[in-house]
């Protein structure tokens, strides 16, 4: 018996409900959002399920919608169920003030790393990881470097010899 | 086609070939065509050649700089070619690769730093023993080039101080090869106390250098 899509949204709409919302299928892959709060919940479903068995965390990585007043931040998982080869992505959103999500470094032990480059670019502050620090940026870094609150081009930036680029600063 | 005397045959050989390598190569001309450098400015006389120590040390100094390769991309590539026989910097005295920072004078930065590379970049300038000389290869390591971003050193010296900037993306062998010439002007003409003045002991400091 194949898992199909059909029966993924069934199972998880009787376990949950109306909680998981946005039900898509872009490109064939099942795409849905769930509250921050239900994130390990969802997922721990979807893990122990012996119909689901989605036991292998592909993907974990952060979107900043500044427009989005309240849930700027999404935070997208992308389970793998390896048996039937079977994908399907979650998407949580929280507020940029406080973004807080729960760690999924109990049960996927792959999320360890992708928390930290999570929290490295987006400053997703992931609650009960084991060693939530930089990963890829220099430890001084003060600022989350992907969030959109950055210009590509800051010219009050002090690290950038703008004499040599004829572009303004102290040459002109 | 048929080849009956043993003539046609070369014939056929050839015209077949429409590049003929070394069919009638050509001797190399090696008499009295051994490069010398200029011997420096002196009182010479009969059994006799008197000259200052500054300029026979910087003559040495200069046709025997033994450069540390820091390649860290494409910039990297274009000095294989600089390296390889068809530029060889063989010819300038740099025949030796040195990839230990303790045995070389001369710190070549080809590509990319990342600010996060550049406490490295600057352990490995602080382990070559003076005097030491830094020549910046390429956009990426004089400026930051395209990569004006926040994971991108904007410039080597912002780390390590740098005698000779070479410009290009990539610059060709033969830029890399005309800065290492300016590298050598530097070299022959530094005077001996030079690494010694206050001038310098500044520059370091500026560094954060002891």
């Amino acid at each position: 018996m194949d898992l199909t899509n059909e029966t993924i949204k069934e199972r998880l709409t009787g376990k949950f409900g109306d909680q998981l919302s946005q039900f898509e299928e872009p490109y064939g892959m099942l795409t849905f959002e769930a509250p921050a709060a239900l994130n390990l919940k969802v997922m721990q479903f979807l893990f122990d399920d012996t119909e689901l068995r989605f036991q292998f965390l592909t993907d974990l990585c952060a979107v900043h919608y500044p427009d989005q007043q309240g849930k700027e931040l999404a935070v997208v998982y992308h389970l793998h169920n390896l048996a039937d080869n079977v994908r399907i992505r979650m998407k949580i959103f929280v507020p940029v003030e406080k973004p807080d999500v729960f760690t999924a470094t109990q049960l996927y032990s792959s999320a360890n790393w992708m928390e930290r480059e999570t929290y490295d670019f987006y400053g997703v502050n992931f609650i009960g990881h084991p060693n939530l620090i930089r990963i890829l940026n220099v430890d001084e870094m003060e600022y989350f470097p992907m969030r959109k609150e950055f210009p590509l081009e800051d010219q009050t930036r002090i690290d950038k010899d703008d004499a040599m680029f004829g572009r303004g600063g102290s040459g002109n | 086609m048929k080849l009956r005397r043993s003539s046609d045959y070369l014939n056929f050989l050839y015209m077949s070939r429409p590049v003929r390598f070394n069919v009638h190569p050509i001797k190399a001309d090696i008499k009295d065509n051994i490069s010398l450098s200029d011997m420096p400015e002196g009182h010479t006389g009969e059994g006799f050649f008197a000259t200052s120590m500054n300029s026979v040390v910087g003559l040495a100094r200069k046709n025997s700089l033994w450069p540390l390769p820091f390649a860290t991309s494409c910039c990297g590539i274009e000095f294989m070619a600089t390296m390889a026989s068809h530029y060889d910097l063989a010819r300038f005295g740099a025949e030796r690769l040195g990839f230990s920072p303790r045995q070389c004078d001369l710190l070549m930065v080809m590509g990319t730093i990342a600010k996060k590379m550049g406490p490295i970049l600057k352990q490995v300038y602080l382990q070559m023993a003076e005097p030491r000389w830094v020549m910046a290869v390429g956009a990426c390591a004089a400026s930051g080039g395209i990569f004006d971003c926040y994971s991108v050193l904007q410039g080597i010296d912002q780390v390590i101080p740098v005698d000779v900037y070479v410009p290009g993306c990539p610059p060709r062998p033969e830029a890399i090869l005309d800065g290492f010439m300016r590298i050598q002007d530097l070299v022959g003409a530094e005077s001996l106390r030079r690494r010694n003045g206050e001038q310098y002991k500044e520059l370091m400091q500026s560094y954060g250098i002891q």
